[in-house]
């Protein structure tokens, strides 16, 4: 049997295989490429002018106020919630799990029909808010806080769960044995230690509820000024005036990066990271 | 106020049954092996744990009775974890303002106890750090300045220096005793170190399989070991058996012959390790009357001397000489011959 030539060893063990080479590139491309393309046709000459356009700060206006909104109202019941999962033994508590966590894989649209259902003027509850209070929620900025939170709010509750559940119980005994009450353990130990994850989970819920579409246009409709918010001004401009769109694309994309600048002790150094967030982080 | 505790917890198959009472200022130390219920029992005091049946009183205030007791945040128990479970976010200062903060105190005024808690605890200057900066022997004194700030009616200690490295444990163990000594609230020490039990404890409860198996002062329980895992505890050989005409047959096998004999009958045989000697070959014309062959199965170092784990009929502690380790060649797999004289062997009555 021959044996094999030599080679130079240098380093050849780190050398990547091109079965996995090629795709990687072919992926990073398929990703990059179009926001590169975005950024390269992006009217740059015209942009003041055409942001500057009455119903665009109006949509990023609707679009910040709605999607801060939708991640109070999902930090106020969703953190409560994360812990009850985290903590508590509830009968059907999988099921229960599973139901909350159901807008995460169903589509947003399907969200806003239920929505619809449930609190529309004909809905399931909508119609005896209607009936005894005279309010109706469709179509209404309301609407699509409610669709955001809908959509969104699982993103904050799984990952405050699950640093929960991660979570040593040990501290919240020892803060029992201090006298501490349920609820300031909660406040003074709980929530402290989680704090990392806690932090991920609300950028990741905003970010979420910034980008909705298909919930909102669904319950909350397309109405400038009250509901049209920004990825549903994007597809309506984008066949009236590409050149607005485009630019409307933009901001998205920039406020996309400020996010992910503000994720990115989380998620640029993912491999480097130590066992720093487990402990709560002592920085 | 005294401490009461008759009760019973269920963990599973798991059964703790325990009635002890600790009076204030008493230290009682709480020993056992591995499982026996030790911190199952803190845990229970603590209000960690519920109980099944029975009390748990500090003076006149119940604790617990039955299914029916007070949460832990309200019981003024105050528990010194084994992993100490300072909290990482906060600061040592504000770890031991924590307590104070729970009931009620306010930020500053709560802040100054603490502060005056560490001057006590002669870690006054660690009050800025945060756990993570902080040594075993002293993340161990702010637990228990933590622990002592809320200036709890009972103070129980689960393995304090268990977490601890071998220097470390000296230093703290005599720091502690002196700390603990200061105290006049019950405290219960639950330990494996049978130096701490002895040196750290007014009196001793052995817990075994969930039961108490013996209490009593540590000198009494070193001198009279109850069952097997105490002597091994104290560093003693104990052997169960029968006197009689012909020495203490030994139930686990062999037979000791012992000077002075309680009668006949049901006895325990103790014998210290330094009391053994060991030989190559069978010692002739011995004035030992006790002489047997063994192996030697383990060997570890205790200080200036070698502890033999020989086993033979019967197993046997041997502390002997490192040089006489080397004179003699010892090693796990060597066989010897042991030797103890009638008169180093205690019977007393089971």
């Amino acid at each position: 049997m021959a044996s094999p030539a030599l080679r130079e060893v240098g380093r050849s063990r780190d050398r990547t295989p091109l079965v996995l080479a090629i795709p990687a590139v072919v992926a990073t491309l398929f990703l990059v490429l179009p926001l590169v393309s975005l950024v390269v046709r992006s009217p740059w000459r015209d942009l003041g002018s055409l942001l500057q356009e009455a119903e665009v700060g109006q949509a990023l206006r609707l679009s910040l106020l709605t999607a801060t909104s939708a991640t109070a109202v999902a930090l106020v019941l969703g953190v409560p919630l994360a812990w009850v999962l985290a903590r508590r033994r509830l009968p059907g508590h999988s099921l229960l799990r599973a139901l909350v966590t159901l807008p995460l894989v169903m589509p947003p649209v399907v969200g806003g029909v239920a929505l619809l259902y449930a609190f529309g003027r004909v809905g399931l509850v909508g119609r005896y808010l209607d009936l005894w209070f005279g309010i109706t929620i469709p179509f209404t900025t309301f609407a699509v806080v409610m669709a955001e939170a809908f959509v969104a709010m699982p993103f904050l509750i799984i990952t405050v769960e699950g640093a929960l559940r991660a979570a040593d119980q040990g501290y919240d005994e020892a803060a029992a044995t201090l006298g501490a009450s349920r609820l300031r353990t909660f406040w003074t130990v709980t929530l402290p230690l989680v704090r990392p994850s806690l932090l991920a989970g609300t950028v990741l819920c905003w970010a979420r509820a910034l980008g909705e579409f298909g919930a909102t246009i669904t319950f909350a409709g397309s109405f400038a000024g009250s509901t049209r918010t920004m990825p549903i001004a994007i597809y309506l401009t984008m066949v009236d005036d590409p050149r607005a769109g485009t630019a409307l694309a933009l901001v998205m994309l920039i406020v996309s990066v400020a996010v992910l600048l503000l994720l990115r002790e989380r998620w640029w150094y993912a491999g480097d990271r130590t066992s720093d967030t487990a402990s709560g982080g002592s920085r | 106020m005294t401490l009461d505790v008759a009760a019973v917890v269920r963990r599973g198959e798991f059964v703790l049954d325990v009635a002890l009472g600790v009076a204030p200022g008493e230290r009682l130390g709480v020993v056992g092996p591995n499982g026996s219920g030790k911190s199952t029992l803190l845990r229970a005091i603590a209000g960690l744990v519920p109980i099944g049946s029975g009390s748990i009183r500090s003076g006149s205030r119940l604790l617990a009775e039955g299914s029916r007791a007070i949460p832990a945040e309200e019981r003024r128990v105050a528990l010194v974890f084994q992993d100490h479970r300072l909290f990482p976010h906060l600061t040592v200062l504000d770890n031991v303002a924590y307590g104070p903060r729970a009931a009620g105190v306010r930020r500053r005024p709560a802040r100054a106890a603490a502060q005056e808690w560490l001057g006590r605890l002669d870690i006054a200057d660690l009050a800025g750090r945060r756990p993570a900066q902080l040594s075993g022997g002293q993340s161990q004194r702010v637990a228990l300045a933590r622990a002592l700030a809320q200036e709890p009616e009972v103070l129980l200690l689960d393995e304090p220096t268990a977490a601890l490295d071998a220097d470390a444990r000296i230093s703290v163990r005599a720091e502690l005793g002196r700390h603990l000594a200061g105290l006049s609230i019950p405290t219960i020490l639950v330990t494996h170190d049978p130096v701490e039990a002895l040196v750290m404890t007014d009196r001793l409860v052995v817990l075994e399989q969930g039961r108490v198996v013996q209490t009593g002062t540590p000198a009494e329980i070193a001198s009279r070991p109850a069952t097997p895992y105490v002597a091994r505890l104290m560093g003693l050989n104990l052997y169960a058996g029968n006197a009689g005409p012909d020495g203490v047959v030994l139930s686990g096998g062999g037979r000791l012959d012992v000077a002075d004999r309680p009668g006949t009958g049901a006895v325990l045989v103790s014998l210290r390790p330094s009391a053994i000697t060991v030989h190559l070959a069978r010692p002739e014309g011995a004035s030992h009357r006790n002489v047997w062959p063994a192996t030697v199965d383990r060997m570890e170092v205790l200080g200036d001397r070698v502890r033999l784990h020989v086993t033979g009929e019967p197993d046997a502690l041997v502390d002997v000489t490192p040089a006489s380790v080397a004179e003699l060649g010892l090693a796990p797999g060597v066989r010897v011959w042991l030797s103890a004289k009638a008169t180093e062997a205690t019977a007393y009555a089971r």
